[in-house]
């Protein structure tokens, strides 16, 4: 059924932290790894080594520069599906191939039930959906359902491949809906946000605000006091010489 | 947003066919449908056959046309399921009058035949065209991303261009097949109107349209200033790119809209007007030919602006400043 189920008490979702990722695309690469043998697989690659390269990804990092002059910054910012709570890419799907669980919150898609028609991915303000020309059909983040649950796994891996493999744990994974899980006490510590909350999808996932940039004052007396001279006068002149130049 | 041919093929089509049926309907349950064989056969083949060429040209744009059943169990929930539904729900009354007209009332020459049945047939083939084609509208309507299809604009739009087209093969096939049947040149006249000022209320409303969504609002970066993309994450176009970051006709919208007044509204208008010259004959037949072909060739690009002026927030994350 695409109508929605009653909202869960139990939201799983990601918490990102815009202070901390670094751009380097590990969870994108590693979400390609394991989704490419996982639940939704294959993950489509279209000419990956030609020219014109493209292809399936459920999570893509972007770099934006805000802001101007000393108070700028640059952001890495990446991009999946936000397993929003009034997700209208399920309600608009004919087929009842999209779904948002009930026990969970994670939506999904049945591909066995997809016809293609690409209607969700528009009704998606995000682009969370990417359609597979290759299958014919619609895919999108899954949340790892097929790691998360997996008793297969070392208790240690059962989160997304995306939050085990960033190295610079600014992934975070866990239930948005308990407000004392520690997904949500990281939310409140940090000021966590939902992108475009104008849009009315009620978004599960959380970014986390770069932190204020610490200032150094202007650049005149930004010199750090190490760089005054340090040799001793019984360095000898052409020591002291070389310190003073070089500090 | 992508103008898919097939899509837009698929919306010109149907909808002057279910503009053309309404109409054949509105005049059977009016008792002012003509008697005359060649205008009942020709007709309703030229209505069912644009209708079924549209939806068949629907499904070519899909993944998996084979699994096309699917899309009839969602209409709790999904505009396109409920289009589907009554798109071929729509077929049930509607054929069933045409087969009433071309079978027993035609060669009877008698439109009162059973007075019951027929009406209801066509009402209910009359009411089932306004749904469907509104339908079509509210499957655009109803997407939040796209600020421009959220016009409150867009199923008059869709209504109007269906009376307009279905108004034009109306007259097109009655000035051949039935002349004096009434008021077809005036149908046309107000389906013109009708059409024209919802396209403009439309076009002056996308063009003063400022979507609350922002990079700023997309990022949740606004507050510590402008936000600018720095890097793509692809250095060739995606999916979400070529799908809802189709720029070319956006570039020349106004050439376009030029085109649109022309050949949707204006040499109709004119062709129109020159089929009502009793005295040309045969050549009133051709100008309001002509003018159904010019109306439907400009609503084809109508319909390509539709999607080309549509922007998604998605572009928003791939270096657009506005929505």
């Amino acid at each position: 059924m695409t109508s929605l189920p009653t909202p869960s008490a139990k939201k799983l979702g990601l918490v990102i932290d815009l202070d901390t990722c670094v751009g380097c695309h590990a969870c994108a690469v590693n979400c390609k790894q394991w989704n490419s043998g996982g639940v939704a697989a294959p993950m489509t690659d279209i000419a990956p080594y030609g020219a014109d390269p493209s292809g399936v990804w459920f999570n893509r990092i972007h770099a934006f520069e805000v802001g101007e002059g000393d108070s700028g910054r640059t952001v890495h910012f990446p991009r999946s599906c936000l397993h929003c709570d009034t997700p209208a890419c399920v309600t608009v799907c004919p087929t009842g191939a999209s779904y948002k669980r009930a026990e969970d919150g994670i939506v999904l898609v049945d591909e066995s039930k997809c016809i293609g028609c690409k209607l969700c991915s528009w009704a998606c303000p995000y682009g969370a959906r990417e359609y597979d020309i290759t299958e014919g059909v619609m895919k999108k983040c899954t949340l790892c359902v097929d790691r998360i649950y997996n008793e297969n796994l070392p208790e240690a891996e059962r989160v997304p491949a995306c939050v085990s493999t960033c190295p610079a744990s600014a992934r975070h994974f866990g239930d948005l809906g308990d407000p004392d899980s520690t997904v949500s006490q990281l939310v409140a510590d940090r000021g966590g946000y939902a992108l475009m909350p104008e849009q009315g999808y009620a978004p599960v996932n959380r970014y986390l605000p770069p932190r204020p940039k610490t200032s150094c004052g202007s650049s005149a007396q930004a010199m750090p006091s190490a760089l005054a001279p340090t040799a001793p006068d019984s360095a000898g002149k052409f020591l002291q010489w070389i310190d003073r130049l070089l500090s | 947003m992508h103008p898919a041919f097939s899509v837009i093929f698929f919306t010109v089509s149907s909808g002057a066919g279910y503009g053309l049926l309404g109409l054949m309907a509105a005049y059977g349950l009016a008792q002012r449908l003509p008697l005359d064989p060649w205008f009942g056969w020709i007709g309703f083949i030229l209505a069912f056959g644009l209708i079924s060429v549209g939806l068949l040209s629907s499904l070519a744009h899909l993944g998996h046309p084979e699994r096309f059943l699917r899309a009839f169990s969602q209409w709790r929930s999904s505009w396109l399921s409920r289009e589907a539904v009554l798109s071929t729900g729509t077929y049930i009354p509607a054929g069933i009058f045409a087969l009433y007209w071309l079978f027993l009332a035609i060669p009877a020459r008698d439109a009162t035949l059973w007075p019951l049945l027929p009406a209801l047939l066509s009402a209910l083939a009359a009411a089932g065209c306004i749904a469907t084609v509104t339908c079509t509208a509210m499957i655009y309507g109803s997407l939040k991303p796209i600020a421009q299809w959220r016009s409150r604009w867009v199923i008059p739009n869709y209504l109007g261009h269906s009376l307009f087209t279905g108004a034009l093969l109306l007259h097109a096939l009655s000035t051949i097949f039935a002349p004096g049947t009434d008021a077809t040149a005036a149908l046309v006249v107000v389906g013109l109107v009708v059409s024209l000022a919802v396209k403009l209320a439309y076009w002056r409303a996308i063009d003063r349209m400022v979507s609350p969504s922002t990079p700023g609002t997309a990022t949740g970066l606004g507050r510590f200033g402008e936000v600018r993309l720095l890097e793509s994450p692809n250095t060739s176009e995606n999916y979400l790119q070529q799908e809802m970051g189709y720029r070319i006709a956006r570039k020349h919208a106004r050439k376009l809209r030029a085109f649109v007044m022309i050949f949707a509204y204006g040499l109709p208008f004119l062709l129109t007007l020159v089929s009502l010259v009793t005295m040309l004959g045969v050549y009133g037949g051709i100008a309001a030919i002509l003018a159904a072909l010019s109306g439907l060739s400009g609503m084809l690009v109508e319909r390509w602006l539709f999607f080309a002026q549509a922007k998604h927030t998605v572009m928003l994350y791939y270096g657009a400043k506005t929505a």
